[in-house]
């Protein structure tokens, strides 16, 4: 019997299925990787198991014992341990302090030498220390987490979670923020817990690393779990192929549109993220006029910080960026939009829209300072409305009423504004970042007519999209991310799913390309 | 030159520099109880009136300082309920919360004194909480007389401020608390209840502001006064921010500040402006927030609503 | 909303003075009759409404920026100095001159005080403006206080306080013999008109335009190109200039010289004004007037019904906890609900966004 089994789970938020008859099980002692594209329910059914969701239906149960857990803290004392991909640590405090937090009322305080009333630092300390070194993960039990590289981090998090004496542990995404180093570091614990019976459960969508560590491999995809299979049994293409599905891309009818001169040229960029780790490490590509040049890869990659860097958002720590022989990389925001780039956010709410604002007053957001919207400072109102009229038409907004909040609109008519905002001041560079992310079918499918309509038109769009299928129905070249840089540029003609999903996943080489 | 050294080797000047710090540390401390859990607390002002007021009250119903200083401090931690409820159950900006609560308990406090007794003010008869003398120590020259006699609350606060040094930072119950004012999601996934913990957070801020209220209408004096507290309240939040969060933090600073009031009233006719003296604990607290002597940094999770499970 | 929270406070208020056993219609009309009740309440109600009108513009325009700019009681003071020590010193200065002079003054201070201590502050060291602000406030009282008691502005003679400033410099009354010996003065002119300016710069410039968009959503109006700190230090800035304004007509117009009794409280109120007025510039008028009567009605409430003025606090407080607690309707109704979504989400994804 297996030590944990998931059977026909199941979990819906309002519209959205999550997952749809999950089924798991993981033996004692061993590596069960999960593998799935972003989007494919993984995070979900770790939430379930952890005890953050509770699922609609379905059973979780632990040496044959169905669990329901209510809370994380219900999950924690039946041995469930997670170590998030976004770690669950107090920055402020020592490594002791987070990991014997909230311990003292979890069952065994006695045996864990903790008293219930007080917080003794140094027995807490010894205590960490000599449970990180049996379990051969040595940590300063008195070091600031903040103090501590990404790799610590997520080791006091391992040690934290058998701290509780977690008799699963689960491991999500755990290497998308390592470096190769710290990776065989946590492969090696990995399989030491294995030796001490402790069963991993590893989320990824790397392949590599699957192949590397776990001995059996369950694939999700779309909410279900497609396959479950001995890793040695299965090839990286096969792996591939199941990740991705094999359902027919819907591609667009693309007029045949005669590519011009180069209007983006990106060489050697770098760029970092805000904790100043280095997520863009010497990417260079071009797009140029009637092209739709896609970034496909999977989520963490470098794709934000690349797009920040090219809208100005983010500094640039080397290499260049031009737009149209212009070196815009270090002009400011304002700058870049003066000289032509519209960009479409990620997130339209956060970054895209004022919410609170009308239609009409979001759509001079980027040029309040410029006719028609003001002129010498004032606003001209009424040149601004019937402008805004215009674009609300031209568009298709609906409701067309331009005095509507942008927050009443619904997301296909919220990315509607913003595109409208964004081309009508015709622009050389179109930059998209997931622009159908979260839209209802319809909408999804007007978003793409009016892309190609754009490159019909000879512009030229860099579109950013997890959505592997959107990115195989517009693109013309596809350039995939990986690690923070460019794993492959291909031509959208002979491209595969397999070797997008390779070259995603840190497996493609030009050798396999070319034969 | 004499007339500072006369000034400054006066052991009375110290002497009043701690009874000047005691309401300030004790609300300071209970500000940062409340903070620590990450709850924004401006309301100290408020509920040390509050406390203040109906320590009064209650002393002279029943003849008791003792049952009157319950009374008080049991109103600061009710008191302190009502910032406590909104802040956490309905995510309120706690900081205009805070101030509702200091414009009501200033006009009710009010109210209630002239409503209850009239014009001629609290009962000349309440009783004062007592003045306690120390044995030996008020004997030995100069050291006792500074600390040998003083109002038994004074060394209640010396009491309450190394309980709470101790709590926060020796007790799994203040490393709790800690966790949930830096990062109430990671204590939410330990299980850890982030609402038990701020509630239990505020309430204690006020029960401790209440004291320090009831020192001033009971221990200074036996009376409560309109708006005793006189902006007491704030510089207890600026004690709070200035000590960093920290029990013995919160004291240093309010010794601070109290050894500027009591300078204050020493100099008075000497030509020393006490209102400059007076500027000191305002000015410091800038510093320390700008960063120019080692910058004060609030917990991470401070004044941010937080949207519980359960 | 605001409105209810009035209502609940004037209910509430009405509970406490039964259940102290006076009759709260009775002093409720006695305040009404106190604030509306001949054209001299008028006049004092309407000047009383003056300070807070500015002072409230001021924070309503911090509000609008996304800050909160809890110190306009010291910018008031540092305003009402300026004012008072132009005021005095150019006795010679004629009119027209000497009441800009003196009114720039108040604004310069206020605006210093506001914007540039507490504006850089936030911009670029991210130190709370909600703090740094009440400081200074505090800082600026103590500063008045030490002008006037043995300081540089204590007129001739023993009484804390300073020479009246020059009759050139006063601000003169309107229609005295209407509002007979009111303090109405030309000071609610220029109330009105700041909320006209205020009005036209918040929503017919590009200014005022940026200001609101920083404040609704920095980080959309950084994505769009705009300067975020930069339009920081100017929303405090004119917070300032406002609430230093209030102090110099308040000076110019009422009170002629700084006294060390002198309270105002116009800042605090002032805060709620902006609140219960949703930083509004018109409603900010009415709601200045609102407050402005509670304050000049209590006193004949005390008199007349035997309640305390301080009754007044009472409500106001009562007033800005529920305009605070604006949720509350939602809060409950969503009590009534038998499923409640899970709010799980928010726990790990820290947005609470779409599921994965």
């Amino acid at each position: 019997m297996a030590l944990l089994e998931i059977r026909g789970l199941c979990k819906s938020f309002a519209h959205v299925v999550a997952n749809a008859d999950v089924y798991l099980d993981v033996e004692a002692g061993t590596t069960h990787a999960i593998l799935g594209e972003n989007g494919a329910g993984k995070s979900t059914l770790i939430k379930m198991i952890s005890g953050l969701y509770r699922p609609d239906s379905g059973e979780i149960a632990l040496d044959g014992a169905v669990q329901h857990f209510a809370s994380p803290r219900d999950a924690i004392l039946a041995g469930i341990g997670v170590v998030h991909q976004h770690f669950m640590l107090i920055p402020a405090m020592t490594v002791a302090e987070n990991i014997v937090l909230g311990t003292e009322r979890q069952g065994d305080a006695a045996t864990l030498r903790q008293s219930r009333l007080l917080f003794n630092r140094k027995r807490a300390a010894a205590s960490v220390q000599e449970l990180s070194e049996s379990l051969g993960l040595p940590i300063d039990p008195w070091a600031k987490v903040e103090t501590l590289s990404v790799g610590m981090q997520q080791r006091v998090e391992i040690v934290k979670a058998l701290y509780r004496r977690a008799r699963v542990l689960i491991l999500d995404e755990p290497t998308a923020v390592l470096t190769p180093q710290e990776t065989e570091e946590l492969f090696a614990v990995i399989r030491k817990l294995n030796q001490d019976g402790i069963p991993v459960i590893f989320i990824s969508h790397k392949l590599d690393e699957v192949r590397a560590v776990a001995s059996t491999v369950t694939v999700m995809r779309a909410g279900k779990t497609v396959r479950t299979a001995p890793v040695a049994d299965a090839t990286a293409a096969q792996l591939a192929n199941w990740m991705v599905g094999r359902d027919v891309i819907l591609q667009s009818r693309k007029e045949e549109v005669a590519v011009g001169d180069s209007v983006l040229e990106v060489k050697n960029l770098r760029a970092s993220d805000d904790r100043k780790t280095e997520k863009v490490r010497g990417v260079s590509f071009s797009v140029r006029r009637g092209e739709i040049f896609g970034v496909a890869g999977i989520d963490g990659n470098g794709q934000t910080e690349l797009v920040e860097a090219i809208v100005g958002l983010r500094k640039v720590n080397g290499g260049s960026v031009h737009l149209l022989d212009r070196d815009i990389g270090h002009m400011s925001v304002g700058e870049r939009i003066a000289r032509g780039i519209a960009y479409v956010p990620q997130d339209r709410q956060q970054d895209g829209l004022i919410l609170s604002f009308s239609i009409a007053e979001n759509l001079q957001l980027r040029e309040v300072s410029k006719a028609p919207f003001s002129r010498r400072g004032w606003l001209t109102r009424a040149a601004a409305r019937k402008r805004a009229q215009q674009l609300v038409e031209e568009f298709d907004v609906r409701p067309p009423v331009i005095d509507a909040s942008a927050g009443s609109l619904s997301g296909g008519n919220q990315q509607k504004v913003i595109l409208a905002r964004e081309m009508s001041r015709n622009p050389e560079l179109l930059v998209a970042v997931q622009p159908t992310r979260g839209l209802d079918v319809g909408a999804i499918e007007g978003i793409h007519r009016y892309l190609l309509q754009l490159r019909a038109e000879g512009r030229a769009i860099l579109l950013v999209s997890l959505e592997l299928d959107e990115i195989l129905s517009l693109a013309d070249r596809i350039g995939v991310m990986h690690a923070g840089e460019m794993a492959a540029v291909m031509d959208n003609q002979n491209v595969t799913r397999e070797s997008l999903g390779l070259a995603m996943t840190g497996k493609w080489s030009e050798k396999e390309a070319i034969s | 030159m004499n007339f500072w050294v006369q000034i400054f080797a006066n052991p009375e000047l110290y002497a009043a520099t701690l009874a000047m710090a005691t309401p300030i540390a004790l609300a300071a401390v209970g500000g940062t109880f409340s903070e620590r859990t990450g709850v924004v607390n401006i309301a100290m002002e408020g509920i040390m009136l509050v406390g203040a007021f109906f320590g009064v009250m209650v002393a002279a119903a029943t003849h008791s300082a003792w049952l009157g200083m319950f009374g008080g401090v049991i109103a600061g931690g009710l008191m302190a309920l009502a910032l406590a409820w909104p802040a956490i159950r309905l995510q309120s900006d706690q900081v205009i919360v805070g101030m509702a609560l200091n414009v009501f308990a200033g006009g009710l406090t009010a109210f209630l004194l002239n409503t209850v007794y009239g014009y001629n003010g609290t009962p000349t008869s309440t009783p004062s909480l007592p003045i306690v003398t120390l044995p030996w120590i008020s004997h030995i020259p100069f050291i006792g007389q500074v600390i040998g006699q003083h109002d038994v609350v004074v060394y209640l606060m010396f009491l309450f401020v190394i309980l709470a040094h101790f709590t926060l930072f020796h007790t799994n119950l203040g490393l709790r608390m800690r966790a949930v004012g830096e990062h109430p999601e990671a204590a939410e996934t330990v299980g850890i209840s982030v609402v038990k913990i701020r509630y239990l957070g505020v309430t204690i801020g006020g029960m401790l502001s209440g004291l320090a209220g009831v020192y001033l209408s009971l221990g200074m004096l036996s009376s409560f006064e309109v708006n005793m507290t006189n902006g007491r309240g704030f510089i207890a939040l600026a004690a709070m921010i200035f000590g960093k969060w920290t029990p013995f933090g919160a004291f240093g600073a309010a010794l601070l500040f109290g050894f500027a009031t009591a300078l204050s009233i020493a100099l008075q006719g000497s030509g020393v402006s006490a209102n400059l003296v007076g500027i000191l604990p305002y000015a410091l607290t800038i510093i320390a927030l700008t960063g120019l002597i080692g910058r004060s940094r609030p917990p991470a999770a401070d004044g941010l609503p937080y949207v519980a499970t359960k | 909303m605001p409105l209810y929270a009035v209502l609940t406070g004037l209910i509430l208020g009405g509970v406490i003075m039964a259940i102290a056993k006076y009759n709260p219609f009775a002093a409720y009309a006695a305040l009404f009759s106190g604030a509306f009740g001949s054209p001299t309440a008028i006049g004092n109600t309407l000047a009383g409404a003056v300070p807070l009108i500015l002072a409230g513009l001021g924070i309503a325009v911090a509000f609008r920026t996304g800050l909160f700019n809890i110190g306009a009681e010291g910018q008031y003071w540092v305003g009402a100095m300026a004012a008072v020590w132009v005021g005095y010193h150019f006795p010679t200065m004629p009119w027209i001159v000497h009441v800009p002079l003196a009114l720039g003054a108040a604004m310069l201070a206020g605006g210093i005080w506001g914007g540039v201590i507490p504006g850089l502050a936030k911009a670029f060291v991210g130190a709370h403006e909600v703090i740094t602000t009440m400081m200074m406030s505090y800082i600026a009282i103590l500063i008045a206080h030490f002008m006037v008691e043995n300081g540089p502005m204590m007129a001739p003679g023993y009484v804390p306080q300073s020479p009246t400033v020059a009759a050139s410099a006063t601000l003169p009354p309107i229609l005295p013999t209407v509002f007979l010996n009111s303090n109405l003065s030309d000071a609610f002119f220029i109330a009105v008109a700041a909320i006209v300016v205020v009005h036209i710069v918040l929503f017919h410039t590009t200014l005022g335009y940026k200001l609101r968009a920083v404040g609704f959503n920095a980080r959309a109006a950084r994505y769009a190109g705009m300067n975020v700190p930069l339009y920081t230090v100017l929303a405090l800035g004119v917070s300032g200039v406002l609430a230093g304004l209030a102090g110099g007509v308040q000076l110019l117009g009422v009170d002629f010289q700084l006294t060390d009794t002198f309270q105002s409280g116009y800042g605090y109120t002032a805060i709620v004004v902006a609140l219960l007025a949703r930083n509004n510039p018109i409603g900010i008028f009415f709601a200045s007037v609102f407050f402005a009567a509670l304050s000049a009605g209590s006193q004949i409430m005390q008199i007349n019904a035997g309640v305390s003025a301080n009754m007044t606090d009472v409500i106001t407080g009562i007033i800005i906890f529920f305009v605070a607690t604006d949720r509350l309707y939602g809060y409950w109704s969503q009590k009534m609900r038998p499923h409640r979504p899970s709010s799980t989400a928010a726990i790990i994804s820290g947005k609470g966004e779409s599921p994965q």
